[in-house]
């Protein structure tokens, strides 16, 4: 009996450990075939179009109703102190160094990191995948590099956005609807800001990216089990990412503040 | 049955890569475990050159998985697989996506790529794989689509092509890299009586014209002794029969001849 016991535990630690290596091994591979040449244009292009492009919309809407409910809520907040007028300041800097990368991140998991894994994931049932490795094609250069290096240019542009429609949104609001002055709302926001704050949210917004395409093009290759296969990899891969997005903010938060 | 007489093919006699010279595949003493199930089990095997190679066995036997060892796609716990005597298990990755150049492989499921049309399927290891140009891609992807009697379906999308159209456009892929070694994982499965058979007359065909080396797993018994020179019985992850189909055909195994006359009494219990 203990026995038993001990051999499942062990077993389960193997398969664990062994998980975590395949895991690495995996980011090794697409992020050599990623940086090193001939890069796939056509393919960058297409990933970009779908990852970026497409994503717009939901970022712009995202981003403009935070930053409205942030300036709403700030508003009333800093009111209480008299301090409405660093409503600009904390709208942006909010956005800047914490939500406009973590929301985009998240926003982006779930309506393009999903495809990723369910298109990839459909390829591994085909054969697909194994049909690009008979014909002698390295199907991480073919499938992960090009996604990869699509959501490292995309993901930081789309926080950009982010970032600026928010903070729009926040004026909206304060400014529009609460009757602040426009220039105490963009004056104490241009006073605050730094560009070491804009430089940490760049770096969290290149981190995201390559966590969400680790995790999907991951869960996407090693897809096993027909289409309840894929429905599970999907729905593993956007819980996985998106709950080390939020650890990872908080990791990137304390070094890099 | 309608067969090619391909066993007495004079074609096949006195070419270069003459079939009574040494295997171009070997597997030899290969064990796999694939799920905590020991999948293959000490399986030797080997591949004439330039002669057609039927595996045939119960769904579950393993044959895939041979399949699948034969192009590098999995490397056994055991044992070497030896391609002209250079062992698959040796080589680098790189080095293995170089030697599979040297063979096309038509999967159950045509894994056709759902984004691209029929050309695009079959010009894709062209662009990848070759520095030809534009015009020479068309000249030789119309070719290989004539070949497989689909010269007016090139605009078509996978999701269009009926299951035979499917394995035909597979062939065409297989084969336009000009590839030594093709491999078929039962590539007429799921067809109607009809397609099926036009399938098979196409890949005999493609071996008379060609002279590929072929490998194909398929269920189609006894149908399948006269598309083939060579079979071998795969059962329980183990080779327990191989040799001409005539022989396989009269074999004294329980096993093989409860496989041969889809016998349901013998020594496997199906119900």
């Amino acid at each position: 009996m203990l026995f038993r016991v001990a051999e499942a535990i062990g077993g389960k630690a193997f398969g664990a450990v062994r998980g975590l290596g395949r895991t690495g091994v995996f980011l090794a591979a697409a992020v050599r075939n990623a940086a090193l040449p001939p890069y796939r244009g056509r393919d960058i292009l297409k990933q970009i179009h779908f990852i970026g492009v497409k994503s717009l919309f939901v970022i712009v809407l995202t981003a403009a109703f935070t930053g409205m409910v942030l300036s709403l809520q700030g508003y009333f907040t800093l009111r209480k102190f008299g301090s409405e007028g660093l409503l600009g300041a904390a709208v942006a800097l909010s956005l800047i160094r914490e939500l406009g990368p973590v929301l985009t991140a998240l926003m982006v998991t779930g309506r393009a990191g999903s495809a990723l894994v369910a298109e990839i994931g459909i390829m591994r049932i085909g054969e697909q995948i194994d049909s690009l490795e008979t014909m002698g094609i390295d199907p991480i250069r073919f499938l992960v590099a090009p996604r990869m290096i699509a959501a490292l240019v995309s993901i930081p542009l789309l926080t950009a956005i982010f970032d600026v429609v928010g903070i729009y949104g926040g004026y909206l609001v304060g400014v529009k609807l609460l009757g602040l002055d426009a220039g105490q709302y963009f004056g104490r926001m241009e006073a605050s800001v730094e560009l070491a704050d804009v430089v940490n949210g760049v770096w969290k917004s290149l981190a995201f990216s390559l966590l969400i395409v680790w995790v999907c093009t991951f869960k996407g290759f090693f897809t096993e089990r027909g289409a309840e296969g894929v429905s599970r990899a999907t729905t593993s891969a956007v819980v996985i990412s998106s709950v080390l997005v939020l650890i990872g903010d908080y990791l990137l938060t304390s070094v890099l503040l | 049955m309608n067969g090619l007489d391909l066993a007495s093919d004079p074609r096949s006699a006195g070419r270069p890569g003459d079939p009574e010279g040494p295997p171009i595949l070997r597997l030899v003493g290969v064990d796999k475990v694939l799920d905590g199930r020991k999948v293959l089990d000490n399986v030797d095997l080997d591949i004439p050159r330039n002669r057609i190679t039927a595996i045939i066995g119960l769904s579950g036997a393993g044959k895939s998985v041979i399949l699948k060892h034969m192009i590098g796609l999995l490397k056994p716990d055991r044992g070497q697989v030896l391609l002209d005597g250079v062992d698959l298990c040796n080589l680098s990755r790189e080095e293995l996506f170089e030697t599979r150049r040297r063979f096309g492989m038509l999967f159950q499921s045509g894994a056709l790529f759902d984004s691209l049309d029929v050309f695009e399927n079959v010009a894709f290891p062209l662009r990848e794989k070759t520095k030809l140009n534009e015009s020479q891609i068309r000249e030789r992807v119309l070719v290989f689509l004539r070949k497989v009697g689909l010269e007016g379906a090139g605009g078509k999308f996978p999701d269009e092509l009926s299951g035979g159209m499917v394995r035909r456009v597979a062939l065409a892929r297989a084969m336009v890299m000009d590839p030594e070694i093709i491999l078929f994982d039962e590539p007429t499965t799921g067809l109607d009586p009809i397609i099926r058979n036009s399938v098979l007359h196409l890949i005999g065909r493609t071996f008379q014209d060609h002279k590929f080396t072929m490998v194909m797993i398929s269920h189609d018994i006894p149908d399948i002794f006269h598309w083939c020179h060579h079979v071998v019985v795969v059962h329980d992850g183990k080779v327990i029969e191989a040799g001409p189909p005539e022989a396989v055909r009269t074999s004294v195994n329980p096993f093989v001849r409860q496989l041969v006359e889809g016998d349901i009494h013998g020594p496997v219990h199906l119900m």
